[in-house]
């Protein structure tokens, strides 16, 4: 697609998705007050969740040079989950009301990235693959601290505790939903910043410093600012898998790696893509929700090994 | 002397309590070709890595334009040096011309935004290796030869005085590998008060042929330096790489080496 045509093309695709998503529901004549006052909330922050996976899922890609790294690999998305699953089993709230569970997500994420970073990190020096184990590893302890934590607390917990993690698009407060937007812009604005250093870095971290960056530096943002992204996007939704893999990964066969274009692109693409599942996810079985979360899953598994499987032909040749 | 030169002096690192580079001063020359020479494993690439910053020695210094080059940032460096790996991968579909454009980088704003004279000066990098034809395929899908010709291009399109390349012809046929070597010669000789290159290869009869200066490494020292004719002697092949040869002169009195028998195991 030729670049003019690109930006008014995404967020007409946008616009379209946001649309369809008002205009669908369970409700069959939906008045004013379920439209703006149901829905909106949960298009927008629909919107900014889906955005904010992909273009951390296309940032991670780019700085571990890896087409398959994705913030679940990484285990910063389990970290996120575990923070809120923290908060929710020990009644955490530091009087934040309801800011508390997202506060103890984005610390996670937070706190995943620095553990990230010291085990596997020379104060960001590390290999991408020691990066890579690290999540790995962290992921399954996460995982098995969040099994520890639904055991042992009261039963009455494990229901808000369960809901959290299953991956839905919760209506919440309109002031979580600004914190949301203004960290997702903020993570969107560094990684549009340093998208041409990206496509540097993309290149190795040896060819990147010859070619005049300063990759530790660089480094340190963008994996701070992915924190910020997937901590947000994590506390708000639960865990929605394969849309920070999936959407950059299909973007950039049919756009190129320039991430000068992909980041912005995925962050579009992203939030239009989870707007219509989160619809699907809520209408195919109305008035029984599915957790979007699971319907991304069904859809970008199979999706994406097909992907993989034809990537791997291309590359094999 | 003119400012844009390298230099460097006693460098010393170790891996895991391992030498491999000891007692190691370099200095590159303005209009100079030197090519370092050594077996498997003898320090090269620490060498090369150590003389382009990325790698900080554990003991002595490196000097870029007279300046000590862990002062600079990396940006004046890559202004100043530019520098081909041994091995290029790169797991994104790029094409071979953002590839090369990316040379530009060290003079372009945080946003990479390109003029019309930084896409002239990518064009006729990719014109001088050759490669035009290739600008537009993927660069992963390309052969290995073709890769290290697009990065050639990349670092001609960084415009910097002096290069670094390490094994730059390790996988091109014959008549790429003397055209890339004729390239560079032709490259310093365009500038030669100002430009300078150093070269790792295996190659010694293209080495013996084109280097203005051949540097022999050994286990992580530097054992001979000099001449072609100087340094590959057949006894000092021998020690060094455990083959025996046999040194043919050509009319200009430069050797080249024949290979009759390894004396490894």
């Amino acid at each position: 697609m030729k670049r003019p045509y690109l930006l008014p093309t995404l967020l007409g695709l946008v616009g379209v998705a946001a649309m369809v998503s008002l205009a669908i529901g369970s409700a069959e004549h939906p008045t004013q007050e379920i439209v703006l006052g149901i829905r909106l909330p949960r298009v927008i922050l629909g919107a900014c969740v889906g955005a904010g996976l992909a273009t951390a899922g296309a940032l991670l890609q780019a700085l571990l040079q890896n087409p398959l790294a994705d913030p679940f690999v990484l285990g910063i998305s389990g970290g996120a989950a575990l923070g809120g699953v923290l908060a929710l089993a020990l009644g955490w709230t530091l009087g934040l009301g309801p800011m508390s569970v997202p506060f103890f997500a984005f610390a996670g994420a937070l706190i995943a990235t620095v553990l990230l970073y010291t085990i596997a990190g020379a104060g960001g020096r590390a290999p991408a693959h020691s990066l890579l184990l690290t999540g790995v590893v962290f992921n399954a302890f996460a995982s098995s601290v969040i099994i520890f934590l639904t055991t042992a607390v009261d039963l009455s917990r494990v229901a808000g505790m369960f809901l959290y993690l299953i991956g839905t698009i919760r209506v919440v407060d309109p002031w979580v939903i600004a914190v949301v937007f203004a960290l997702l812009l903020f993570g969107l604005g560094v990684g549009m910043y340093y998208a041409y250093a990206l496509n540097l870095l993309a290149q190795g971290d040896e060819t990147a410093a010859h070619l005049g960056v300063d990759v530790v530096r660089v480094r340190r943002v963008i994996l701070f600012a992915t924190a910020l992204m997937i901590g947000a996007s994590v506390a708000v939704s639960g865990l929605i898998a394969f849309v920070g893999l999936i959407v950059p990964h299909v973007l950039r066969l049919i756009l190129g790696s320039d991430h000068r274009v992909l980041v912005p692109s995925c962050a579009l693409v992203g939030a239009a893509f989870l707007m219509l599942a989160d619809t699907l996810a809520r209408t195919v079985l109305a008035p029984t929700e599915i957790p979007v979360g699971a319907l991304t899953a069904l859809i970008g598994g199979p999706v994406f090994l097909v992907l993989l499987r034809r990537d791997l032909n291309r590359w094999v040749r | 002397m003119s400012a844009a030169q390298l230099e460097a002096f006693d460098l010393q690192h170790s891996f895991h309590e391992t030498r491999v580079v000891d007692q190691v001063s370099v200095t590159l020359r303005p209009g100079h070709l030197a090519v370092v020479l050594g077996p498997n494993g003898s320090g090269k690439t620490t060498l090369l890595r150590i003389l382009s910053g990325v790698l900080r020695p554990a003991k002595g210094n490196v000097a870029l334009a007279g300046q000590p080059i862990e002062k600079l940032s990396r940006r004046e460096v890559a202004r100043k040096l530019a520098v081909v790996p041994q091995d290029t991968q790169v797991p994104f579909p790029f094409l071979a011309r953002e590839i090369v454009a990316m040379g530009r980088a060290p003079s372009l704003g945080p946003l990479g935004r390109e003029s019309a004279s930084d896409e002239r000066i990518v064009d006729d990098a990719l014109a001088s290796l050759g490669v035009t034809e290739l600008a537009d395929r993927s660069f992963p899908t390309l052969s290995g030869g073709e890769k290290q010709r697009v990065v050639l291009a990349r670092a001609l399109a960084q415009r910097t005085d002096l290069m670094l390349l390490d094994e730059p012809t390790a996988h091109m046929d014959l008549g790429h590998r003397v055209h890339t070597f004729e390239w560079l010669t032709a490259w310093i000789a365009a500038a030669p008060d100002i430009r300078a290159a150093l070269v790792v290869t295996h190659d010694l009869t293209l080495a013996a042929r084109y280097a203005d200066e051949v540097l022999l490494m050994h286990a992580g020292r530097l054992v001979a330096q000099g001449s072609a004719a100087e340094v590959l002697t057949r006894e000092r092949i021998a020690e060094v790489y455990r083959v025996q040869v046999q040194i043919e002169h050509d009319d200009q009195g430069r050797p080249y080496v024949i290979a009759v028998r390894s004396e490894i195991g």
